[in-house]
């Protein structure tokens, strides 16, 4: 909420605009969301590079050079087939990053869809729908995976889908009694007495009053996506073992933890990263979204100025 | 311009809350529905504008300018809401939406029925808040709703409900959340707006003294019922059920400024 009009020199205009992209700003003078911002967009770049350049070819067998130490040119050192860790690392970013967008993408329709159906619809339908989320919570993300890739083998689709279904229902869970807080709210009856359709309701009032909790969920949703990925595919369910990934990875290089301890530090510290990058983005997202959270220090130094006065 | 309700009844499950109420507000008149919490006239409000809750059902009939509106669809029926009749809640803590800022909710109405765009809709969102004696109203339009005191939110949500200057204005218990002093400004605010627009008023109130300054008619509700219909002064001076007489003993023991402030 500051006079950004730089731009325009001509007549002061006296009504200020707000910023559509202010959010950002304030994401950024929080730290979490400041370190979450980087690291994530320090990953998808990777991912992006990747595509089209890494130092080394990630597949490239080398026996002559296994093992070797982080220097040049192998900066992270060599596996144990003398593949470059840090093209393997670049490459399964590409991975990583398919993984966390595809499960958010698909966990966000289920979660939104059956939450609106759970708070919106009539009676009946609601408290099916409600019953269905209960069941379907109940099976954990890794017993999704089991059995999508016993019906259609392994493949990065299955971890899409099992994180994306058992985060949807995640989502549905706890957004469902959210809208049905705000959809009591008196100003959702104000907009419908302004003459909004219901479904102009929904998008103007209900849902950006669940996003902070939808947001949270969200990025946690994309953390665990990212952590089932190298789970399941170091479990065999993921990625095959052509598709370069940080669980296989992980998978393979944990074999020689012993011998080779430095090799192993490299995908899990990358994972680990990532995961808490997420998390703490997801945390300064709601914090930067929520107006009456905001914490800049305009804000609070208006709060603390604000004595409700009797005007004329 | 006339709203009329004949026989409303509202039944909540098995329990009839509304039990056949009629009253009439011809154009330009003020009318106050008056009772005890409990006594329905929040109910008939909300029935007006077709706004019942989930499991409440409306019988009867109810014509604004002839035209039945009782039972029409959902989706004619926003079309009047907020363009031809506003309503003013009572609670100026909740009936603005947190996250959104006082301008654009002051704007909300005036987008939907006469389609401005996001920029005009600014424009004259300042305008309805210098309308309603809002400090500083280029200002204000740019804050949430947090950063305002009370009385200031209600002038938010009159300025919400009369921005598309609608011909009927029902205000529902609007001085009854705040402190007196800002309740006679509230008031005297609604009565210049009402007169100057020429609209009608419904006024929903349990405290006759606050009844007796801004409308002319009284309906005076029991459980569901009319008990008594009467010009204000009538109300006043020669109460005739034993609810106006208790409401009245009520109301002289609160604020009382004879003669009103019009």
């Amino acid at each position: 909420m500051t006079t950004m009009d730089a731009a325009t020199p001509a007549p002061p205009e006296p009504r200020r605009p707000r910023s559509r992209w202010a959010w950002l700003g304030r994401l950024w003078r929080l730290s979490t969301g400041r370190f979450g911002l980087i690291v994530v967009a320090v990953v998808a770049l990777t991912a992006l590079v990747a595509g089209f350049w890494t130092p080394f070819d990630p597949q490239k067998v080398q026996i002559s050079n296994r093992w070797a130490a982080p220097g040049w040119p192998n900066l992270l050192g060599t596996d144990g087939s003398g593949r470059d860790i840090l093209s393997l690392l670049m490459a399964g970013a590409r991975t990583t990053v398919f993984v966390a967008v595809g499960a958010g993408v698909i966990a966000t329709v289920i979660g939104i869809l059956l939450a609106a159906l759970g708070a919106l619809t009539a009676r009946w339908v609601r408290e099916s729908v409600a019953v269905l989320v209960d069941i379907l919570i109940a099976f954990p993300v890794l017993l999704i995976a089991m059995m999508i890739s016993a019906v259609w083998g392994g493949s990065l689709w299955v971890v899409i889908w099992a994180v994306g279904i058992g985060f949807g229902v995640n989502i549905a869970r706890v957004t469902r009694p959210e809208l049905r807080r705000v959809l009591q709210s008196d100003f959702v009856l104000a907009g419908r007495a302004s003459g909004l359709t219901p479904s102009q309701n929904l998008v103007r009032h209900l849902l950006p009053n669940v996003a902070p909790v939808f947001i949270v969920q969200l990025s946690w949703a994309m953390a665990v996506a990212v952590l089932a990925e190298a789970g399941l595919s170091y479990l065999g369910f993921g990625a095959p073992v052509t598709e370069p990934s940080w669980g296989l990875l992980l998978a393979e290089l944990q074999q020689f933890i012993t011998v080779h301890p430095l090799s192993v530090l490299w995908p899990g510290l990358a994972i680990t990263l990532t995961v808490l990058g997420l998390n703490l983005l997801g945390d300064g997202l709601r914090e930067a979204t929520d107006p009456t959270l905001s914490r800049s220090p305009f804000a609070t130094r208006r709060a603390r100025l604000h004595i409700p006065e009797v005007v004329s | 311009m006339s709203l009329e309700v004949q026989d409303l009844t509202i039944d909540i499950g098995e329990r009839r809350v509304v039990d056949g109420v009629s009253f009439e507000v011809p154009d330009g008149a003020r009318v106050g529905l008056i009772g005890e919490s409990g006594s329905g006239k929040s109910l008939t409000a909300l029935a007006i504008l077709g706004l019942l809750p989930d499991g409440a059902h409306a019988g009867g009939s109810i014509r604004w300018n002839g035209r039945e509106i009782l039972g029409l669809p959902d989706r004619e029926l926003a079309q009047l809401r907020g363009d031809e009749i506003g309503i003013v809640f009572q609670e100026p803590r909740t009936a603005l939406n947190p996250i959104r800022t006082v301008g654009r909710q002051i704007a909300e109405s005036v987008r939907i029925h006469e389609g401005l765009g996001r920029r005009e809709a600014a424009a004259r969102a300042v305008a309805e808040a210098a309308r309603v004696a809002l400090p500083d109203p280029e200002r204000i339009v740019a804050r949430f709703p947090h950063q305002l005191s009370g009385g200031q939110r209600q002038r938010v949500a009159i300025a919400m409900a009369l921005a598309c200057r609608p011909r009927l204005l029902i205000a529902d218990e609007p001085t009854t959340a705040l402190d007196v002093t800002i309740q006679a400004e509230i008031l005297e605010l609604l009565l210049s707006l009402v007169k100057d627009d020429g609209m009608s008023l419904v006024f929903i109130t349990h405290d006759l003294a606050v009844l007796s300054q801004i409308a002319t008619h009284g309906v005076v509700l029991e459980d569901g019922r009319v008990v008594e219909q009467a010009p204000v002064s009538h109300l006043l001076t020669a109460p005739q059920s034993a609810v106006t007489q208790g409401l009245l003993r009520d109301a002289t023991a609160t604020l009382w400024r004879p003669g009103g402030i019009a």
